[in-house]
């Protein structure tokens, strides 16, 4: 007699811990390679699903292997058809040829991949940039929503109740159930009151008297056991969330890139338009993206040019501002399409520019925007000595005129990833309340 | 007459329950022990469900094992392919062990439940128990409770030293698994639970009374001539018993860094690997044998009119895809189905011993018409591994059937050759070619440690013995070497020596280049 032991009801998951162990193991490669996809990839990309192949380099198990392409080897294969010693067949791939053994163990591994969901990417995006966790839910929050009444529901408050829809339940339940009308107790009233007023003493009129008066008992009790409405007849408005339709945003990036701007200088540059993106994205239904960069003349060009360009020259930055005039004069009125604007900048512009610059904004450009942001980014020793003080580029002291004079101007500095998003809420906050909190730290 | 033969049916339908179950058992162990004649440990049979098969598939199958983030990876892996339905899932689990442990699981039909039984529990059974790698170099009675220390102690490992400081040093030992094996020496035996007790209290005293101000180094004395150093380093190598081909034990025993329970942990990796070293020698013949037994006793249970039609064919489907062997130009073909051959190797010794044709009186004249098939086997099943058993058994017939062919893979050359075929002059080419191809030894990278001065710069130096010019895939040498580093704690250099020629084929190491 064999032993025999039914485990199905042990506990489950017995690797649940290993997994656990694995997926934080693969997690800091998870970001690593989320980081390299956004920083190849498109602005409107970060805020997608992405596939991430199944991390090699953090969850790699290294071992002694023979290398496929050395050597001399031998292989006995099965199924023969038409070969006689000394034929020569042609290597299919440069892995260790016709071979059953050369097709390694790991291979299959490749086309494994997490998938990961927009919020699990934000997470993972959002995770240097040191976001308050309550900012972060709200950034994520996709759409504003709106009630909308869409039909009945059985619960709800009271102020929702819909009298109509609830009286007809009542009635059709009281027609169902049989419940005696008011003109029925009356009819049977009246009649008791007529037969008592005849005041006939004989035994009949008196069994009539007797019965219906039994009758009227019980219609009145049929009457209280039978509510008038019932909790179930009660119907509530439902009301449905609907997505509240929005607007379209234009989102104007103007960034310098002259030789000082570098690839850390546009990785950060980057970093700030891509939250912009996302929270306006937040807000409107439609945003388009606008990539003009200028060195000493400045041009639209799509976003790949942007960032990986290493096109150079000297610094004209007003030549970027009326670059965004003229477009949004062709093809976004001010009418139709709400207009956002962030520059980035080493701050570095060539002499006297800087007066133009801001008398272009004064006249014109913030009139049209809804915000102009702007962003020097600056050294990460110059944090320092700039951090604190007014003094600096001489487009910074130029803004500063601006600032002072529109509420929908800003502009600010960042050296490193941390920096942008306490800077870029600075930027954004708008609501009061926000504002005071700001202002207090 | 119909209606008894149908009341002699272990059982009618594909629902199962532990009566069948244990109706069926008895009568395949009637048969498996009374007329094959197999030597069994006890049976234990464990119904599991799917999710709980993932489960053991991924801590190499076996009932306990530590916490490490490997298995995690590959159930993640495992289950995503089955999900895919990439890979379905084996019917049948069975662990070397005494009470011998035979997973079932509970999707299985009832004939697939008898099927597993017979090749699990009889098949694998009688080839562990009996096998001489399996008797030499494991011990069924003992792995269970060592798991089940080793469990525990990496578990209090991790509470006393961290989760990352055990996972860092189970990772460079994961590394060294392959060579973590002695290949020609035999291990010591597990010994019991006890005696490790008493070693590790042994080894906690001496960690807490040891003082560093007992230590007396000889002075090093200047002035050596050639001579001399060369006969210290013969000297040392001796003290350490060098070359060493079981690289996590040298570690283990040597290091200069590890603690004692980085120690333990080295060791405890170690004899994993070690126990399973004889399961992959004997691929073909554990799996022909139990596809074997497997295969005779439900044929004879189906002669005795105990399961169905029906069944019977259910059966024979599973079966002939197990034993199904796509040719080399088929999409499918995953190399040589060890199922295929070690049970059309069987089938073979059984047709050569009861029905011989001359050219099997030719080649084996021992067996060839004797009619003890059941003898022969069980002594090839005791006696040999993949790689002898096939030298010894592989009959011409055989090759013809397969039609294997033999190539030789050059790198460099862009073709292939084929250099034997399966005729008269290639019989035994193609034999003595596709034993070797199963010798595990001397398909894996040749290892060991050579030198290392302990008074010196304590520069460990391994050598790869190069067979056939096969180099090691270089990023992962690399990154392997680092786990060893890791180990060692100083640096490691890995030469690569023509086993033929003593030409030094390249040389790396894990210390700055500017040295």
């Amino acid at each position: 007699m064999p032993n025999f032991i039914d485990r199905r009801l042990n506990p489950k998951d017995k690797s649940l811990g290993n997994r656990r162990r694995f997926l934080k193991r693969a997690r800091e490669e998870l970001k690593r390679t989320i980081k390299e996809q956004i920083k190849a990839g498109k602005i409107a990309d970060v805020d997608a699903e992405h596939r991430v192949p199944m991390p090699e380099r953090g969850v790699g198990e290294p071992s002694f292997q023979p290398s496929p392409g050395t050597g001399e080897r031998q292989y006995v294969l099965p199924g023969n058809q038409e070969f006689t010693p000394g034929d020569r067949l042609p290597k299919p791939s440069a892995r260790g040829g016709a071979s059953g053994k050369g097709a390694g163990t790991g291979e299959s591994e490749d086309d494994f991949q997490f998938v990961l969901s927009r919020d699990e990417v934000l997470d993972l995006f959002f995770e240097d940039l040191e976001l308050p966790d309550m900012v972060k839910l709200n950034l994520k929050e996709s759409v504003a929503f709106k009630p909308r009444r869409a039909g009945f529901a059985t619960s709800g408050s009271p102020t929702n109740i819909n009298v109509g829809r609830t009286m007809r339940n009542s009635y059709g339940r009281r027609i169902a159930l049989r419940r005696p009308s008011r003109a029925d107790v009356a009819a049977v009233a009246d009649e008791i009151a007529k037969l008592e007023a005849e005041s006939n003493a004989s035994g009949a009129h008196h069994k009539r008297i007797e019965a219906l008066r039994e009758e009227l008992d019980k219609l009145e009790r049929r009457r209280r056991r039978i509510a008038y409405v019932d909790p179930v007849d009660i119907r509530f408005n439902r009301f449905e969330p609907q997505p509240l339709p929005n607007a379209s945003a234009v989102m104007f990036c103007l960034m310098d890139v002259s030789a000082s701007m570098g690839e850390r200088e546009k990785d950060l540059a980057k970093r700030f338009f891509v939250l912009l993106h996302l929270f306006l994205k937040r807000r409107y239904k439609r945003i388009d993206i606008v990539f003009i960069r200028h060195t000493d003349e400045a041009g639209e060009v799509d976003e790949n040019t942007f960032f990986y360009s290493k096109q150079s020259g000297g610094t004209v930055v007003s030549t970027a501002i009326e670059e965004m005039l003229r477009i949004i004069e062709e093809r976004y009125p001010a009418r139709e399409w709400n207009i956002y604007a962030a520059q980035a900048s080493d701050g570095e512009n060539s002499a006297g520019d800087s007066d133009l610059c801001v008398s272009l904004l004064h006249r014109e450009v913030m009139r049209l925007c809804q915000y102009y942001a702007y962003v020097e980014i600056i050294d990460e020793r110059e944090t320092e000595i700039f951090g604190t003080t007014d003094n600096g580029t001489s487009l910074w002291r130029a803004y500063r005129t601006v600032d002072s004079e529109w509420s929908n101007f800003q502009m600010t500095r960042i050296a490193r990833p941390s920096d942008i998003y306490p800077v870029f809420r600075k930027l954004f906050a708008r609501q009061p309340t926000m504002q005071l909190r700001t202002e207090r730290r | 007459m119909p209606k008894g033969a149908a009341s002699n049916l272990l059982f009618h339908n594909s629902d199962w329950n532990f009566e069948t179950l244990s109706r069926t058992y008895d009568a395949i162990e009637t048969i498996a022990l009374d007329e094959l004649h197999l030597d069994v440990y006890p049976n234990q049979l464990e119904i599991i469900s799917s999710e709980q098969m993932l489960d053991a598939y991924s801590s190499v199958g076996m009932p306990l094992m530590y916490q490490h983030w490997s298995f995690g990876k590959r159930f993640v892996f495992e289950e995503h392919l089955y999900r895919k339905g990439r890979r379905g899932l084996a019917y049948e689990l069975v662990i070397n062990s005494n009470p011998c442990i035979t997973y079932l699981m509970e999707e299985n039909t009832m004939a697939m439940q008898a099927l597993v039984t017979a090749h699990a529990a009889f098949g694998h059974n009688h080839f562990f128990k009996n096998n001489y790698l399996f008797q030499q170099w494991t011990d069924a009675s003992a792995i269970l409770s060592y798991m089940e220390f080793a469990k525990k102690y990496i578990t209090k490992c991790e509470e006393r030293y961290g989760t990352s400081e055990v996972e860092v040093i189970l990772d460079s030992a994961h590394a060294l698994m392959d060579q973590g094996v002695f290949r020609y020496r035999r291990p010591p035996r597990l010994s019991s639970e006890k005696e490790r007790e008493r070693a590790r209290e042994r080894l906690e005293y001496e960690e807490q009374t040891y003082s560093d101000l007992w230590r007396t180094l000889p002075p090093s004395s200047d002035g050596h001539d050639s001579k001399e150093a060369e006969r210290d380093a013969s000297e040392r190598k001796k003290a350490l018993n060098l070359p060493e081909e079981n690289l996590l034990y040298f570690l283990e025993k040597t290091s200069l860094i590890l603690e004692p329970w980085q120690r333990e942990l080295l060791r405890i990796v170690r004899v994993i690997a070690q126990y399973f070293y004889p399961q992959r020698q004997t691929k073909v013949m554990n799996e022909g044998c139990a596809t074997f037994v497997h295969y005779t006793i439900m044929n004879r249970l189906f002669d005795q009119g105990r399961i169905s039609e029906g069944s019977m064919l259910e059966m024979l489907h599973s079966h002939s895809n197990v034993v199904f062997q796509p040719s080399f130009d088929d999409p499918r073909f995953p190399g040589i189905n060890p199922y295929a051959l070690g049970f059309a190797m069987m089938q073979d010794i059984q047709r050569v011993c009861t029905d011989p044709t001359s050219e099997d009186r030719d080649w084996f004249p021992e067996i060839a018409g004797s009619g003890r098939w059941r003898e022969t086997l069980i002594d090839a099943w005791a006696n040999h591994r993949d790689e002898s058993f096939i030298l010894q058994y592989l009959s011409p017939a055989l090759i013809r059937k397969f039609r294997l062919f033999l190539l030789t893979d050059e790198a460099g050359d862009n073709y292939c050759e084929v250099a034997s075929i399966h005729n008269e002059r290639g019989y035994e080419t193609i034999r003595t070619a596709l034993a070797r191809s199963y010798d595990v030894a001397a398909n894996q990278s040749d290892i060991q440690v050579v030198d290392v001065d302990l008074l010196g710069d304590r520069h460990l130096r391994l050598q790869h013995n190069v067979k056939n010019g096969i180099l090691l895939d270089e990023a992962s040498r690399d990154a392997t070497l680092r786990h060893v580093r890791h180990l060692w704690g100083y640096d490691v250099s890995l030469a690569g020596i023509d086993a033929e020629t003593d030409d030094v084929l390249y040389e790396c190491s894990t210390a700055p280049t500017s040295e």
